[in-house]
């Protein structure tokens, strides 16, 4: 079983973002970066599968800059085999749907049985990526799984959906994405940090997957870039001298000045 | 070049998703401005009658896909049956829900039809024709303006975000054959418990709890959520903690909600729990810490101990029905 896990590096959840001059990109040379959370969870069961079916490799696949190499090394270190870096200044300020035409150009010359992706990077949240793969590939989709089985050639998987969960079945080839409750993603050792480094990670630039420049035609472009507006500009301490008075003041708050309920 | 603006209403077994008379509405908005029509589109099994309920919102086409065939979603069959319909119709603007259903359709039409689209919009503008639509970015710390290249400009609406409004229109409703594509995956088995529950992501209320519940006993947090029409969340740690199920957690690695009334109880706001909360109207906060950073972002505050304020507020409202 060859897999590759579609991994987008983002900046870590908790980091300040700040606007830069342009107005339409933010700086970035304060920010951490990190492996997109859900993508996280796809590298730990690309590895479990693989460890399962005794055989096979896992293949880290990221478009981005070129200093994503090092989460991609995060990846090789948790037990990934190889990683293929798409780095092109070309593809700066590139939007989803490049980000997928790319991705698909090289995976139209890369050997898998499946694709793991996240449901949804958590910079531009757009859950755009994965199904316009699927698309472009004509393999199918199999969103938000939290538990899977393959077999015979055949995946099967749990999918949630409001109220429960869907089983649904596919043949292989197909793409997966994660959910939260799918595995605990591990911590490499420094063991693995150590044999990660030996690991190779090929990087391809726009002309090396036969895509001009040309070819990049943004088709969702930002135009500016504003902070939202401050929160609780007029907040309220709601006062009383027990819990029950202060429940009472609350939806008296609530209704007359609020509005609500 | 075509000013008419195409609506998808996302529909499910139970009736229309409540995204869909806020798309059909913010639709609408955008027709009378541009001077175009507005079209919705309906697929499912079971939708012909159903589909005319979008004239009240003021759509004046309804064309729906209704066969057997289509009562499960499959995004190969829909996006197919969709590709047909826009270029039968050519919308200038095309939008839909932000259910992954719905972005599934969204990025695989515009793949298809090499467009741009943008999902999770909160607002539109109109630079002459084109769109201009307000999207957030890295959780809701920043909002972007976008606009899309190619036709339609395809657009997934964020839930609860778009007013409804009443504008009924004579619609006249077109029956479309479906092109039943052959389906890529199959179900197997439904594990659905068919409550009468509201979606998180339409709920107008959520109570919403955190590692300060203690456990999985989330009764109080029920009541309240009953007694108000509303849906009961929670952060990760409550999730982690198995106190409730994945689909319930609020936050940047979970569900994105913007209801009118947001009551955070025993959850500290952490970024990546405000990420999934902050866009909502009303925030209170109910947290023993005075310091908790939630405080810095909740319209109300309440400093006490949850146990003691949440029976408190039940008894309250119950007083008043
Ligand atoms: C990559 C990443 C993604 C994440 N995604 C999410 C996400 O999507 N959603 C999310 O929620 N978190 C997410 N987190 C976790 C987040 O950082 C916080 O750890 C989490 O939100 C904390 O949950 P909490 O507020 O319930 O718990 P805590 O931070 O432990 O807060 C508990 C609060 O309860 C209060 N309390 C305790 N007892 C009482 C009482 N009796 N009455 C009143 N108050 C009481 C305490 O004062 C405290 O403020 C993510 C973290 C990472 C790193
Ligand atoms: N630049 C990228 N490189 C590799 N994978 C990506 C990239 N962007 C998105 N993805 C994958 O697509 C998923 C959804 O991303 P998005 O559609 O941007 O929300 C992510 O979780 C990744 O698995």
């Amino acid at each position: 079983m060859d897999i590759v896990v579609l991994m987008k590096q983002v900046p870590d959840t908790a980091a300040l973002i700040q606007i830069s001059e342009d107005n339409v990109s933010i700086k970035t040379e304060d920010v951490k970066w990190v492996i997109n959370p859900y993508d996280e969870l796809a590298v730990e069961e690309a590895i479990r599968i693989r460890e399962k079916q005794g055989g096979g490799k896992v293949i880290i696949l990221t478009a981005g800059a070129g200093s994503a190499s090092a989460t991609i090394r995060t990846a090789l270190a948790m037990g990934a085999d190889e990683g293929i870096l798409i780095s092109d200044p070309a593809l700066e300020n590139s939007d989803p749907q490049i980000t997928a035409k790319v991705i698909a150009a090289v995976l139209n010359n890369v050997n898998f049985d499946l694709i793991i992706a996240g449901p949804r990077a958590v910079d531009d949240d757009s859950s755009y990526v994965p199904a316009a793969i699927s698309e472009y590939l004509g393999v199918p989709l199999l969103s938000t799984v939290i538990r899977q089985e393959i077999s015979n050639g055949k995946i099967q998987c749990e999918q949630t959906v409001q109220d429960g969960s869907i089983v649904l079945e596919a043949n292989l080839p197909a793409i997966i994405t994660t959910q939260r409750g799918l595995n605990e993603p591990r911590y490499p050792s420094l063991a693995n940090i150590m044999k990660a480094k030996k690991k190779s990670i090929v990087t391809k630039t726009l002309a090396d997957i036969g895509l001009s420049s040309e070819q990049k035609l943004i088709k969702t472009k930002i135009v500016s870039l504003a902070y939202p507006p401050r929160r609780n500009a007029e907040k309220v301490i709601v006062e009383g001298a027990s819990a029950e008075e202060k429940a009472a003041r609350l939806l008296n708050l609530l209704q007359d000045k609020a509005g609500i309920l | 070049m075509s000013n008419n603006v195409m609506v998808f209403a996302g529909y499910t077994g139970a009736g229309f998703k409540k995204s869909a008379f806020e798309a059909v509405s913010e639709g609408r908005r955008l027709a009378n401005r541009l001077n175009g029509v507005l079209t919705a589109v309906v697929i499912g099994s079971g939708t012909k009658e159903t589909a005319l309920e979008l004239a009240r919102y003021g759509a004046d086409r309804i064309l729906t896909c209704d066969h057997p065939a289509l009562e499960d979603f499959d995004p190969d069959r829909y996006t197919a049956i969709l590709t047909d319909i826009v270029k039968q119709y050519p919308p200038a603007i095309l939008l839909l829900g932000s259910s992954y259903n719905d972005k599934n359709i969204a990025a695989r039409l515009a793949a298809r039809l090499d467009t741009g689209a943008a999902t999770e919009c909160l607002e539109f503008a109109l630079d002459s024709d084109r769109l201009v639509a307000t999207r957030p970015l890295y959780g809701g710390k920043l909002m972007a303006q976008v606009t899309l290249e190619g036709t339609p400009q395809i657009a997934c609406i964020r839930s609860n975000v778009f007013p409804i409004a009443e504008d009924m229109k004579a619609a006249e409703q077109v029956m479309i054959e479906p092109n039943l594509a052959e389906p890529k995956t199959r179900v197997v088995e439904k594990k659905l418990k068919n409550s009468d529950k509201v979606e998180l992501t339409e709920a107008d209320v959520v109570i919403s709890g955190g590692r300060g519940m203690g456990s999985s006993d989330f009764s109080l947090l029920e009541k309240l959520a009953e007694l108000l029409g509303g849906a009961v969340g929670a952060s990760r740690t409550a999730v982690d903690e198995g106190w409730r199920p994945y689909p319930d957690q609020v936050g940047q690695t979970g569900k994105v909600v913007s209801p009118k009334l947001y009551v955070a109880c025993g959850i500290s706001g952490a970024m990546q729990h405000l990420a999934g909360m902050s866009s909502s109207e009303c925030i209170v906060g109910i947290n023993r810490d005075p310091d908790a950073p939630i405080f810095n972002y909740a319209d109300y505050c309440v400093v006490d101990d949850l146990f003691k304020v949440l029976p408190a507020l039940i008894e309250e409202i119950k007083g008043q029905q």
